[in-house]
């Protein structure tokens, strides 16, 4: 069980590193994009947009943590 | 080459460029202070454990439809590329110490001198377990790096090639200086390893949503030029905020 959790532990830290947030944030953009997509409006633009508000809001999270 | 694939051989090459000056610095402490034959006994097991990886999870990515695949290896990527990229702006704004090779290199010597000598199956077990660990660990990352990148844009075997090529480079130049490759510069390459990542992880994550970039594969330009202002920009930012906040 420790194993296991474990090997949980290292994907969750290799992939979703030490702020969920933005992992959350990312799904909602992707969700949003395929919403607009799926009602046949361009949304190319909206994951760059996204990008740029969640790395702005993480870095300043990390500062604050510093 | 087209521009996607270009930029598919080139992050690869980069990405793992990166992971590899890494595995090597601890091959080497691990080789200089436990003997060369138990780190090199952990190299070989590492890299056959990754092989299986690889040849597990390769042919089963290539089967997923490639809107599904774009839509999970591009959400998996951005938020990977995210964590690079916010760690490399901290560290070029001063809010978080440069990657130090030299450093590390000195710290796991240190620390692989002054642990107590076990022996396993013939081997010196911490020396063993130190480069295995290591390697594992660092050629994970490369192993996700080639399997997402080159499964979401069609070719492993490129992807693979860029990765063959860092590997080539950083150990022909490793086993030619025996030290920690400190003049690597590390630090801008994660800059850019960040920087790839993200733009990678914008255009696949918009494609497999279903929606189309204006131009094509050529937006992917456009995407990493905006990427990459976006982060300069963010540096300066922070770099004019970490000094106006010391006191005179």
């Amino acid at each position: 069980m420790s194993r296991l959790r474990s090997f949980g532990h290292f994907w969750w830290d290799f992939v979703i590193g030490d702020d969920w947030l933005v992992a959350v944030l990312v799904a909602a953009a992707i969700g949003a994009t395929a919403m607009l997509a799926a009602a046949g409006v361009a949304a190319w633009w909206l994951l760059p947009l996204a990008v740029l508000f969640i790395l702005w809001l993480s870095l300043r999270r990390a500062i604050r943590s510093a | 080459m087209s521009t996607g694939n270009t930029f598919l051989v080139l992050s690869a090459f980069l990405a793992s460029g990166v992971e590899f000056v890494e595995a090597l610095t601890i091959v080497l402490a691990a080789g200089l202070a436990r003997g060369w034959r138990s780190s090199l006994a952990g190299l070989g097991v590492a890299t056959l454990v990754l092989a299986v990886v690889v040849v597990a999870l390769g042919p089963a990515l290539t089967v997923i439809p490639l809107q599904g695949l774009r839509l999970v290896v591009g959400g998996l990527l951005l938020v990977f590329g995210l964590q690079w990229l916010r760690k490399a702006i901290l560290r070029a704004s001063g809010y978080k110490a440069l990657h130090d090779e030299d450093a590390i290199f000195a710290r796991e010597l240190a620390d692989a001198q002054g642990a107590a000598h076990l022996e396993r199956a013939g081997v010196d077990w911490y020396g063993f377990t130190l480069s295995f660990k290591g390697v594992l660990l660092e050629g994970l990352e490369v192993v996700f790096i080639v399997l997402t990148f080159g499964s979401a844009q069609g070719s492993i075997p490129l992807a693979a090639a860029g990765a063959v090529a860092a590997l080539v480079l950083v150990a022909g130049v490793g086993i030619a200086v025996r030290a920690p490759l400190a003049r690597v510069p590390e630090n801008s390459m994660k800059f850019a390893v960040g920087v790839m990542l993200t733009t990678f992880g914008i255009f696949w994550s918009v494609e497999g949503a279903g929606a189309d970039w204006p131009g094509s594969d050529a937006a992917l330009l456009g995407v990493l030029g905006f990427v990459a202002l976006l982060s300069f920009v963010f540096v300066r930012l922070l770099r004019r905020e970490r000094l106006e906040a010391v006191p005179a």
